[in-house]
């Protein structure tokens, strides 16, 4: 009898405190006790924008636009710091070794990467962007239709995709129409596409426009991608220390001066990002065309430009590129798995969403089948900026033809230091020795485990 | 009574009133700057998300400096220095001599004292931000220069290695010749104004007085500035970093000792920070001696007692 | 006598001279004020010599934009500044004082020591500076720029010079006749006596902090504990959404506005005060 009592007790502890314990992982896991607080680290404005567009549970955002609220009294914070010279970075890494450290509230719940540096946070022994799989999204059926190419990039090395992206960023050449009149005769996309389909055909163009007084591109930092896109190597092989540098860069060098040295290129221009590339989008400048993808024409050249919409137009480049891509990673260690899987699910997989997307911020999206619709269909997707252009038809067979170039957590370092480098040489400051063996000084100091640096012959 | 309170011991409370100025650069300072000397015989970075070591190296860090771009880094603080402070010291030195020289009639000198002391103000920080965008290839100064006809072509100012450092110059004078010009000025004033009066006996004119009884009376002055701006030059970090995007554009040549410092604790990189850490604080070690040497020499005495002299004078 | 001829010539030059350089010190301020007051799409069609219509909007711009916080980062500043020169200026005197009234037996060591560490670089302890504060748990606060000002060589020593020249230690002992205690004597007697000295530093100090980069921008990690210098900083380095550089101009306006206004109002202590510096050394 006596035993029975100790063991009915027993068995109802038991059950008092599984009770307990299933309360308690669903106050921390379960979606009516998520965390109050979802912090994103983004470096701009961009996703913070889309997740207003097209997020169904948001409800509202504060006027400094630092916090924006969602329908069920969630909060998302938004932790912006610059891009630039690694600050996000930084700032991100700092918050990332502490995540274990701070409250619920103060976790990093979901970030987001650049190509550029995707690798280094989908590393699969760093740990801090969790498996698709974990949060319950399963890569090959709800993102079965993303751009292969997409979920390649952001996977580990075991092929355990880590992250996910609304955007896929081919790369087109964007022109003033009003040039292309005045040096081609002819401002059509079909036709200009011709004059500037290969590098071979590109350098005959620019001698022509020099002729005529144009820059062909503004800065020698344009073409950069074109080249570092068709690398056949990692700039730094898994857990290797050495750099290598792709000869595909080092043409990029070459032609660049030879370019600089025609008058292809505008020699005040030193590189992107600064007051004179901007300057080089206004009506009087003598710049021919950029090198964008659909976020650089959206962002980058509309506000730079101060004319009339209609003046410029896309075509394709002279050689398939892609350039940026923003993925969104779910944070190890998130309060917030169920509201980080409904956004991403929202933002990176929703056909509509995805749409909508495209038509409201011009972007190339992650959707093929909406893509290839969007391509067909000029009603709803002309651009007005680029006086009533649709650009997707030019941008979905790029898309389809990327080839990612192989990456490594080193790739933003490399890019950033092997131009700053060469644009010393580029301008005559140095000879051609002296710019590399500032990259290899320059490239130790920002990542010291590194070293050596291999050339081409 | 006065025998009385000349038993009580008050140096308990010397103690207990320097204390918390020890105290705090105890913890502040020394404490710190142990770390820094024991971290620089470590390799010890962050690699990513990993941190590597803290792994005991001994002196490589210090060796590595060495071959590395150190001494280019130390020439260029120098460089940097030079061009901002001989302008700095001579304007200051005319504008003080003129401002104390009351048969010129300045007039509007409140006005003028205030304006020179204007850019002493700025943060660096905004200072050099406003150069960059002022000085850039297309930028204001360009287009003043090409619509005033001056320059057909713009000029590369940031470009250059000596437009980069010229600017870093300049803008160090205009931040600092402000303020050296009223120091100097105070000292001038402590002259005695028998010796000026007995000059003009003797029939000086006015550069025989500066350069026989100005300059030689306020030369410890003329130290004390010195040393303060080679002090304020070794740590010369906002103007250039800003400026050239910390980089030290072009080809380095605008590097800065503190901006190669910078660089290193930016990539966490504690082992070789440390190192550089202590080259820099065995060169202001060297500099502090010269410091020492000058607080305890004659000569400033001679200055103190002559700017006494003129602080009375202005009361009176 | 002397001929007048020369010195005509010197006062003209002078004049001359004194009013170029004046121009180069106001130039800038005057560039600054015009691009803040030009839309972005106005900069980019070049530089103008009069100032635009755009000043307000700019400035409502800078005011609405949550991820370059300038208010809350001139507030911080505010913050760091006032404390730093509160509790520098209080410190300094009460070392400079302990040193300058009492006899003891380190007294010499203390001076010369302090006297030691006046040209030590900040940054050459930053690193260590750095991972102590993190263990003290003050990281990413406004803590570690204000206390260790407690310790300013400088400071002190300007304080102990002017003790010098102007206290007679007569006073202190009439003060211990009538039974003052020795803190007290310090607040309600030596204070009020170096009023001067410390209106001055306080005043330096206030700039010096209000202008410091490179601590700050070691320590502070968010967004809302940001100071004036660093969110100026991230501004050169602004990601390619924020190209408004009519916005950016407007930012460093704002920024250095208050500091010129101080200046203005305290400009006759400003400048007697460095030549009270002057005269110490």
């Amino acid at each position: 009898m006596k035993k029975r009592v100790v063991s009915i007790l027993l068995t109802a502890a038991m059950a008092a405190g599984c009770l307990a314990g299933c309360g308690g992982s669903r106050g921390s896991g379960g979606n009516g006790g998520e965390g109050k607080v979802i912090n994103i680290y983004c470096w701009n404005n961009e996703f913070k924008e889309r997740v207003e567009a097209v997020y169904p549970e948001v409800a509202e955002t504060s006027k400094d636009g630092t916090i924006t609220k969602l329908k069920d009294g969630t909060e998302i914070h938004w932790i912006v710091n610059p891009n630039q010279d690694g600050v996000y970075q930084q700032k991100l890494d700092e918050a990332l070794l502490n995540q274990a450290d701070v409250s619920a509230d103060g976790k990093v719940d979901i970030f987001l990467s650049e190509t550029d540096y995707v690798n280094k946070y989908t590393d699969i022994d760093a740990n801090v962007a969790m498996p698709l799989t974990d949060l319950g999204i399963d890569p090959a059926t709800d993102l079965a239709d993303q751009y292969e190419f997409t979920k390649v990039t952001a996977s580990d090395v075991n092929g355990v995709q880590r992250g996910s992206t609304w955007q896929c960023c081919p790369g087109l050449l964007v022109y003033r129409r009003d040039i292309a009149r005045d040096v081609f005769g002819t401002d059509d996309p079909q036709a200009v596409g011709e004059k500037v389909k290969d590098w071979e055909t590109m350098e005959a163009t620019a001698r022509e426009l020099a002729a005529k007084g144009y820059y062909t591109f503004a800065s020698y930092a344009d073409t950069f991608r074109l080249y570092g896109n068709s690398i056949t190597e990692p700039w730094v092989k898994q857990g290797d220390i050495v750099v290598r540098v792709d000869q595909k860069i080092m043409d990029w060098v070459n032609d660049s001066k030879e370019w600089l040295d025609a008058g292809y290129l505008d020699k005040t221009v030193k590189g992107q990002w600064n007051a004179d590339w901007n300057q080089a989008m206004g009506s009087s400048s003598k710049v021919f065309a950029f090198l964008f993808p659909a976020w650089g024409i959206d962002f980058t050249l509309k506000p730079n430009w101060d004319g009339e919409n209609g003046a410029w137009a896309v075509t394709n480049p002279p050689q398939e590129y892609n350039w940026g891509g923003s993925y969104i990673h779910a944070c190890t260690g998130t309060d917030n798995p169920e509201h980080v899987k409904d956004i991403i699910l929202a933002l990176t997989a929703n056909k509509e969403n995805l749409l909508k997307i495209s038509s409201d911020f011009s972007d190339f999206t992650n959707t093929q089948s909406s893509m290839r619709q969007a391509a067909e269909d000029d009603a709803n997707f002309a651009s007005e900026f680029l006086g009533g252009q649709n650009a997707f038809a030019y941008f979905s067979p790029v898309a389809e033809n990327i080839v990612m170039a192989p990456l490594s957590a080193y790739d933003q370092g490399c890019v950033e230091l092997i131009q700053n480098s060469f644009s010393d040489y580029l301008q005559g400051q140095v000879d051609y020795d002296r710019a590399k063996s500032n990259f290899e000084t320059a490239i130790m100091e920002r990542y010291p485990e590194i070293k050596q640096v291999q050339w081409p012959d | 009574m006065n025998a009385k309170r000349k038993k009580i011991d008050y140096s308990k409370w010397g103690y207990i009133f320097i204390l918390p100025f020890f105290l705090s650069f105890f913890i502040f300072s020394f404490i710190p700057m142990i770390d820094t000397v024991r971290y620089s015989f470590f390799e010890y970075y962050r690699s990513g998300l990993k941190e590597i070591g803290p792994n005991f190296v001994g002196m490589a860090n210090y060796v590595k400096l060495l071959k590395s771009d150190m001494i280019k880094y130390g020439v260029n603080t120098l460089i940097l220095w030079v061009i901002g402070f001989i302008p700095q010291i001579v304007i200051a030195l005319m504008l003080a001599e003129w401002f104390v020289d009351a048969r010129l009639k300045i007039h509007g000198t409140q006005f003028f004292k205030v304006v020179i002391y204007l850019p002493n103000l700025i943060m660096a920080s905004a200072f050099a931000m406003l150069f960059f965008t002022m000085f850039s290839t297309n930028g204001p100064i360009n287009a003043i220069l090409m619509s005033l006809g001056w320059t057909k072509e713009p000029i590369d100012f940031l470009g250059s290695v000596w437009g980069t450092r010229s600017l870093v110059g300049f803008m160090n004078f205009l931040m600092w010749f402000g303020n050296t010009t009223i120091m100097l000025m105070a000292a001038i004033m402590g002259i005695s104004p028998d010796i000026f009066e007995a000059s003009e006996l003797d029939g000086c004119n006015s550069f025989q007085r500066f350069f026989s009884i100005t300059l030689p009376l306020i030369r410890p002055i003329l130290a004390y500035t010195l040393i303060t701006s080679v002090i304020g030059g070794l740590q010369m970090f906002d103007v250039p970093q800003i400026l050239t995007n910390a980089q030290g554009t072009p080809n380095r040549t605008s590097m800065t000792l503190i901006m190669f410092l910078n660089s290193h604790l930016k990539s966490k990189n504690y082992g070789m920070a440390g190192a550089l850490s202590v080259y820099l604080f065995i060169v202001s070690g060297i500099l502090c001696f010269f410091v020492y040497r000058m607080t305890n020499n004659q000569d400033l005495d001679g200055s103190k007692a002559a700017a006494k002299k003129a602080k009375k004078e202005k009361r009176g | 006598m002397k001929s007048k001829g020369p010195n005509v010539f010197r006062s003209v030059f002078a004049h001359v001279t004194l009013i170029i350089l004046s121009f180069m010190c106001l130039f800038f301020f005057y560039i600054l004020f015009v691009n803040a007051s030009r839309s972005h799409a106005d900069l980019q069609k070049g530089f103008s010599a009069l100032p635009g219509a755009f000043l307000w909007k700019n400035l409502s711009n800078v005011a609405n934009d949550g991820s370059f916080p300038m208010f809350r980062g001139i507030l911080n500043s505010l913050i760091v500044s006032g404390s730093s020169a509160a509790i520098c200026t209080y410190f300094s005197a009460l070392t400079a004082y302990g040193l300058y009234a009492y006899n003891f037996k380190l007294k010499k060591v203390a001076f010369t020591f302090i006297m030691a560490i006046l040209v030590m670089p900040t940054q050459v302890t930053a690193m260590g500076f750095l991972r102590l504060i993190t263990n003290m748990g003050m990281y990413d606060s406004l803590l570690p720029l204000i206390i260790p000002s407690i310790a300013s060589p400088s400071v002190f020593y300007f304080m102990y010079s002017y003790l010098e020249s102007s206290l007679p230690m007569s006073l202190v002992e009439a003060a211990r006749i009538d039974g003052s205690g020795e803190f007290r004597t310090f607040n309600s007697i030596i204070l009020p006596i170096t009023k001067p000295a410390i209106a001055v530093q306080a005043i330096f100090t206030f700039v010096g902090s209000w202008n410091n980069y490179f601590v700050p921008a070691l320590v502070i990690q968010s967004k809302t504990r940001m100071t004036v210098p660093i969110l100026i900083a991230t501004l050169r380095g602004a990601d390619y959404m924020n190209f408004d550089m009519g916005k950016i101009y407007t930012m460093i306006l704002v920024a250095i506005v208050p500091i010129i206004l101080v200046y203005l109002l305290l400009s006759k202590y400003i400048i007697a005060g460095v030549t009270l510096g002057g005269v110490k050394e």
